[in-house]
């Protein structure tokens, strides 16, 4: 199983779905918020983890690249800080997926590095959660997602992208 | 993308006289439960503002449309791809004021309304006001605030059917990340 969670987070920042599906060799779930509990110091032109240890973060990992721009040393390769928020976090063991909808909503993905697709992923949950969860009158908006329904195509949806992505670059 | 046809492989069409049918027996009943046009009229205004704000994720998800930058890009993607998508008209788009803030949609025919005539003891009633609700929803969800209103009515006696769209002003709380 290549696609290890995803997570839907409303416009407040709650988290209203959430799907594990696997846990991957590398321990459970990674979330940063900020202050990251890690130290990074810049080693070799490369930004590792110096000290501290999280959810299988060791000392030695490095950070690839975030928002898909490669980190280059301690910058993102335009030279700004870059604050509109993080589309994709990338390491040696996983890959973050974040899309945001204009209404607010965050559809996040924790995926395999070599699993491709995934943006139209994103784009196919975001139509799921507008089919199962909104068009269930008795679902309120904002509210924990408790759909069967949801959760079958959610998961339908995540084997067709797990199937579709393993033979190379997906669509 | 395939993927987006993927569910409609059965036919997903529904009769339009059934909608029009369900319509109009939604209406009958609000009239019946409370007896007042105002009433009426701010009742499917609600009901409209409900199915607005769950049909503008539907809307996104299926169109693909960004972000519009201003009102006029606004009242494009509603006139020629919103109303397009959901009732198979393409409104006309007139009479902006010079502030830019508000525009004119201008509907030759409206769906709702096919077979009905209002009677005179129901003469204040806006029977179409559902749809200026689902349009104050959905614009809601996208962080504008706007009103919506019927300045002309076929059902009373005027040649076409005109919504009045005034932008009220951004909704600047709980805005999406990245988006000042």
């Amino acid at each position: 199983m290549a696609i290890f969670s995803v997570y839907v987070v409303n416009k407040a920042g709650g988290l209203i779905y959430q799907l594990d599906s696997y846990a991957p060799r590398a321990e459970a779930e990674k979330t940063f918020s900020y202050p990251l509990d890690l130290l990074l110091k810049l080693h070799d032109e490369r930004v590792l983890v110096a000290f501290g240890q999280r959810d299988g973060i060791r000392v030695g990992h490095a950070v690839l690249a975030i928002n898909g721009m490669d980190v280059n040393g301690k910058y993102t390769a335009d030279g700004k800080e870059g604050s509109s928020g993080i589309e994709m976090l990338e390491t040696d063991t996983f890959k973050l997926h974040c899309f945001q909808t204009l209404t607010g909503i965050k559809f996040v993905v924790l995926a395999d590095p070599r699993q491709a697709g995934i943006d139209s992923l994103l784009r196919k949950i975001y139509e799921i959660y507008s089919d199962f969860a909104l068009k269930n009158p008795f679902y309120s908006l904002e509210m924990p997602i408790r759909c069967e329904l949801f959760d079958q195509n959610l998961k339908l949806a995540l084997e067709v992208a797990e199937k579709a992505g393993t033979f190379g670059p997906g669509s | 993308m395939s993927r987006q046809t993927n569910r409609g492989t059965e036919s997903k069409k529904m009769s339009s006289e059934l909608f029009t049918l369900t319509y109009g027996a939604l209406v009958t009943q609000l009239c019946k439960d409370y007896e007042n046009d105002e009433d009426v009229n701010k009742q499917l205004d609600k009901m409209g503002y409900n199915i607005g704000v769950r049909l503008i994720e539907d809307f996104l998800a299926r169109s693909n449309v960004g972000r519009c930058h201003d009102f006029r890009e606004t009242a494009d993607v509603i006139a020629k791809v919103a109303f397009k998508m959901y009732l198979g008209i393409t409104p006309g788009i007139t009479n902006w004021s010079p502030a830019g803030d508000e525009f004119s949609l201008i509907l030759e025919n409206n769906p709702l309304v096919d077979f009905v005539e209002l009677p005179d003891n129901h003469s204040s009633l806006i029977y179409s006001n559902l749809l200026c609700g689902v349009l104050r929803g959905a614009l809601e969800m996208v962080q504008m605030a706007v009103e919506a209103k019927f300045v002309q009515d076929t059902l009373k006696g005027d040649g076409v059917t005109e919504i009045r769209m005034r932008f009220i002003r951004r909704i600047e709380d709980n805005l999406p990340a990245g988006e000042e």
